[in-house]
């Protein structure tokens, strides 16, 4: 059984798609970890779940929702550029009041229950290649913005004053983050859905900001961990057949507490 | 030639107006001390001259284009993913877009900060795991490194033993005097600076003045920016001042 779906065409579009959005959440998770914006990609993905029922009681593609919902709420807040608390309160109001909207256009649409399901918990076998080629066109879209803003982007987000004094943009990059972010986020939520969104998005940085402190390596431990769940689920649910996204959220919860657990013993 | 020109600035919070008509100018090589209690508005000038806070009224005019900055102490957070060598990384390419590799002459000028105040051993611990006053030395290397055109300073002596003071103080006034980089140079004590300062630009209560330090550091002059009886005395070739109102300018006597 677990062999002849090995040989499937729709299996192989699942473990490339799978791939391309790991690499890309490993990458910019670091940056959401240093930033210190978990919150904010949860908010992100909730309202990318409006932005989606909201194409499906238009008639539209719910990924076109996704896209919108979340590049709407990551440039809003990155132009209101909050801080701390008030960044906290803000963001948690403006995400229960999206799903209440969600919520609302849910009840409005007359489809299948199952798109809405996908949504919340993710669909990557449904996968189809032109989806998939979407998914790689905005993953490299996404990889050249974080490589060619990757100093200044690094510099602004841990010491934003002195990288202000050298003339670095921070406004502007703050703003950048969340635009990537959000497009981050609507890459994954078509992998591990809305709710699953954190576990490939800040797990793997947050186990390999853990494991070391030299930048360049956080990034490479960070998307090998991504990947390594990603594709490790997919193949679980095939030998098994419960959620692919409880097996993609086991196995990088599980690299993030091996990371606590070896940086304890080395007395962090 | 003059690096900063300082014209009628005057900056208000609200109600509160910290000072106006100010006007003075920095010199390329030199040395100048910003004195005064807390809220005269000393870290507020610095943020002017950086473009970050839009004055009152008045202008400044320089080229920010090469700033070397030293902020005002704020630890890292203890888990940041960075190591001392990292942050003073930043000060050569942090503005740079791209990624690279370093190329080895620009390895060799970080090692050369790093070593210059003092940090080699600390340079591949996490920068969050490291003192105040080791973080501090770091960040004039970040500075340092930049190969600036004008140094800011906001209390970098902050948390240094007295022998790290003399090697910061000593770094800082070895650059001005090869490279001609003025420093500015915010502190609430003007002693562990004597050696190295040409000027000082007091901000009091009642006003500012600038000058030498045997100029500006008077019984005199201070009484009248403070609006009271304030006594400077020189003790062992320190300065002390006696009388001001700020608790914390008693407690340093300087």
């Amino acid at each position: 059984m677990f062999i002849t779906l090995l040989g499937e065409h729709f299996v192989h579009t699942a473990l490339l798609a799978g791939a391309v959005v790991a690499v890309v959440a490993g990458a910019i998770g670091v940056f959401v970890v240093t930033r210190g914006l978990s919150f904010a990609v949860h908010a992100i993905s909730e309202l990318g779940f409006t932005g989606a029922t909201g194409a499906l009681v238009l008639g539209l593609d719910p990924v076109l929702g996704v896209l919108g919902g979340s590049l709407a709420v990551g440039a809003a807040l990155g132009v209101l550029s909050l801080r701390g608390r008030e960044r906290d309160s803000a963001i948690g109001a403006v995400l229960a009041f999206g799903l209440g909207i969600g919520v609302l256009f849910l009840s409005l649409y007359q489809g299948y229950a199952t798109a809405a399901t996908n949504l919340l918990f993710g669909s990557i076998v449904g996968v189809d290649d032109a989806q998939l080629r979407n998914l790689a066109i905005v993953a490299a879209i996404v990889l050249v913005a974080l490589a060619l803003l990757y100093r200044p982007l690094h510099f602004a987000a841990i010491d934003p004053e002195v990288a202000a004094a050298r003339g670095v943009p921070v406004a502007a990059l703050s703003v950048a983050v969340f635009l990537l972010v959000a497009l981050t986020t609507a890459e994954a939520i078509q992998v591990v859905g809305v709710l699953l969104v954190l576990t490939l998005v800040i797990t793997p940085a947050a186990a390999a900001q853990r494991l070391t402190v030299r930048p360049g390596l956080t990034f490479l431990l960070s998307i090998c961990i991504a990947l390594v769940s990603t594709e490790g689920g997919i193949l679980l649910s095939l030998a098994k057949s419960w959620p692919t996204s409880f097996f993609i959220s086991t196995l990088s919860f599980a690299f993030y507490a091996a990371a606590r657990v070896a940086s304890a013993r080395r007395g962090g | 030639m003059t690096v900063v020109a300082v014209e009628d600035l005057a900056l208000r919070f609200d109600d509160r107006e910290l000072w106006h008509d100010l006007t003075f100018a920095v010199e390329r090589g030199e040395f100048l001390a910003v004195l005064g209690p807390n809220g005269a508005g000393k870290t507020s000038l610095l943020r002017v001259l950086l473009g970050q806070l839009e004055p009152t009224r008045g202008r400044v005019v320089l080229d920010r284009s090469r700033i070397g900055y030293v902020p005002q102490q704020r630890v890292f957070d203890r888990d940041l993913p960075l190591r001392g060598r990292d942050l003073v990384r930043f000060g050569l390419d942090g503005n740079r877009w791209g990624i690279a590799r370093l190329a080895s002459p620009d390895r060799g000028r970080i090692e050369a900060a790093i070593a210059a105040v003092g940090a080699t051993t600390l340079a591949d611990a996490p920068i969050g795991r490291l003192s105040g006053g080791e973080q501090q030395r770091l960040r004039v290397a970040q500075a340092l490194v930049s190969d600036p055109s004008l140094l800011l300073a906001d209390e970098p002596l902050l948390s240094l033993d007295l022998a790290y003071q003399q090697v910061i103080v000593r770094l800082l006034d070895e650059r001005r005097r090869s490279a001609g980089t003025p420093v500015v140079f915010v502190t609430h004590d003007v002693n562990p600076i004597l050696s190295a300062v040409d000027r000082v630009l007091y901000l009091g209560p009642d006003g500012w003045a600038i000058g030498g330090v045997d100029d500006v550091l008077t019984t005199e002059t201070l009484s009248r920016l403070y609006g009271t009886a304030i006594d400077v005395l020189r003790v062992r070739g320190r300065v002390v001042v006696v009388g001001t109102p700020d608790a914390e300018h008693v407690h340093h006597v300087h």
